[in-house]
């Protein structure tokens, strides 16, 4: 089926590879692994235009707050603050640290749940956009955050640095790290090199699972949301009934992931809240 | 699938934005449910003194009839008590009276009575003499008479 009027379209692998590349400072796509001279635009930008939403809306809400009969914006935020102070509660049982952790949750809650909720706008509208706007034709644009490692794993890594403080500041530099070579397997000579490694381990593995959940959900998600708009694209190149089957495929197949989607946003955004609270609240807490 | 200095910048978003919700979202709710916890908790005390007050009124009320109920019978017994005294004495006083009047009457007509006795025994004496009179005057026989008179005169 190659004609010439496909060649100008990218095929499949082109498009997706496409949508999977960041607008970074480079220019390019981003060659080596791991390279911190570069940053990703549209993951920074997208994360802090969700968070600056995210506090205006609550924002809103706080203008008009009244400890009489609450408003419908103000019940609402009233119903996520109360699920949200009580998670904190039963996990993390230092009352000085809630001040702070159970804000940090909410935020955390809401911002993820703007990041994620990026995926419900169709997969191409905002690329096409930014091309248009640049005038580059193959310009790169992706629009959620979270389904940037670097944005996940930043958020892991902020609540690993949230562990360490607390862990200082809870058992002391001293106890901490006493804490580190003792447990969890004892204290004895011997163990303390295995339990230091342990203690790495673990938190290597909190971090990066918590981390890469959320970011591989909502890879896989964008992922299946572009294939779902590649049916849709292979209209004009097929022939027979299998174009307008494929359209319809992608109706149908897009509609069920998107709604199936609604679900994940929400439960990753939950997810991810609640595994900051178990770590801080394991942080609190000696072996 | 990359890793760039978007994680640092991620992080401090992350910070900025925890600590906004810190400083500027939380608290003012926090304090908005906690000032309508106090609130509720205020009105179900008040309703709740209004419960204990509305017994202890109720209470007091039937306590105040009662004590109405047995005052007015107290009185009502009393004033039975009192009618019957004044009855009493009334009857008392009116046999007083009457006795009274009754002596007053009989001393008069026993009085009348000695009078009219009086009275006819003058009367009865008046006939007597009145009587005495005219049997006298048929009676009198001169010649015995002189001789009575005679003999009279002789002894004088």
């Amino acid at each position: 089926m190659a004609t010439g009027h496909e060649a100008a379209a990218p095929n499949a692998g082109e498009y997706v590879v496409h949508h999977l590349t960041q607008l970074n400072t480079s220019g390019h796509a981003q060659t080596s692994i791991i390279d911190f001279s570069v940053i990703n635009l549209d993951t920074v930008f997208f994360s802090i235009l969700m968070g600056a939403i995210g506090l205006f809306l609550m924002m809103r809400v706080v203008k008009g707050v009244t400890s009489g009969v609450p408003g419908r914006g103000q019940a609402a935020l009233e119903i996520l603050i109360e699920m949200v102070a009580n998670q904190a509660k039963s996990i993390v049982h230092s009352e000085q640290s809630r001040k702070f952790v159970a804000p940090l949750a909410l935020t955390v809650f809401v911002w993820v749940f703007l990041m994620n909720s990026m995926d419900f706008l169709p997969v191409d509208l905002l690329p096409w956009i930014w091309q248009h706007l640049t005038g580059n034709p193959h310009a790169f644009l992706r629009v959620v955050p979270t389904a940037d490692l670097n944005g996940t794993l930043g958020m892991s890594v902020s609540v690993l640095l949230l562990c360490f403080w607390y862990n200082i500041k809870v058992k002391g530099l001293g106890g901490w790290v006493h804490e580190l070579f003792t447990a969890p397997f004892g204290n004895h000579p011997l163990l303390y090199l295995p339990n230091f490694l342990m203690q790495m381990i673990e938190f290597l593995a909190k971090t990066v699972s918590h981390g890469m959940r959320l970011f591989g959900n909502m890879y896989a998600g964008e992922l299946l949301f572009m294939l779902i708009a590649l049916m849709g694209a292979a209209y004009g190149g097929s022939a027979g009934l299998t174009g307008p089957l494929l359209w319809v495929g992608q109706v149908i197949a897009g509609t069920g992931w998107a709604l199936f989607h609604i679900f994940i946003v929400v439960l990753q955004a939950f997810i991810f809240m609640m595994l900051t609270l178990v770590y801080i609240g394991q942080a609190h807490e000696g072996h | 699938m990359n890793l760039n200095a978007t994680l640092v910048a991620q992080i401090v978003v992350f910070f900025i934005l925890a600590w906004f919700t810190m400083k500027f979202v939380w608290p003012p709710i926090m304090k908005a449910l906690d000032e309508r916890a106090t609130k509720i908790a205020d009105g179900l005390a008040a309703a709740e003194r209004g419960k204990q007050s509305l017994d202890l009124a109720a209470k007091r009320s039937a306590e105040t009839v009662r004590e109405g109920k047995e005052k007015v019978a107290e009185v009502l017994a009393q004033a039975d008590k009192r009618a019957l005294q004044i009855i009493e004495a009334a009857k008392v006083q009116a046999k007083l009276e009457a006795d009274k009047i009754f002596a007053g009457e009989k001393a008069e007509i026993e009085q009348e009575a000695a009078r009219i006795k009086e009275s006819l025994r003058e009367r009865v004496a008046e006939l007597a003499v009145a009587g005495a009179e005219k049997i006298l005057r048929r009676e009198v026989d001169i010649k015995a008479h002189a001789e009575m008179l005679a003999s009279i005169k002789q002894d004088l």
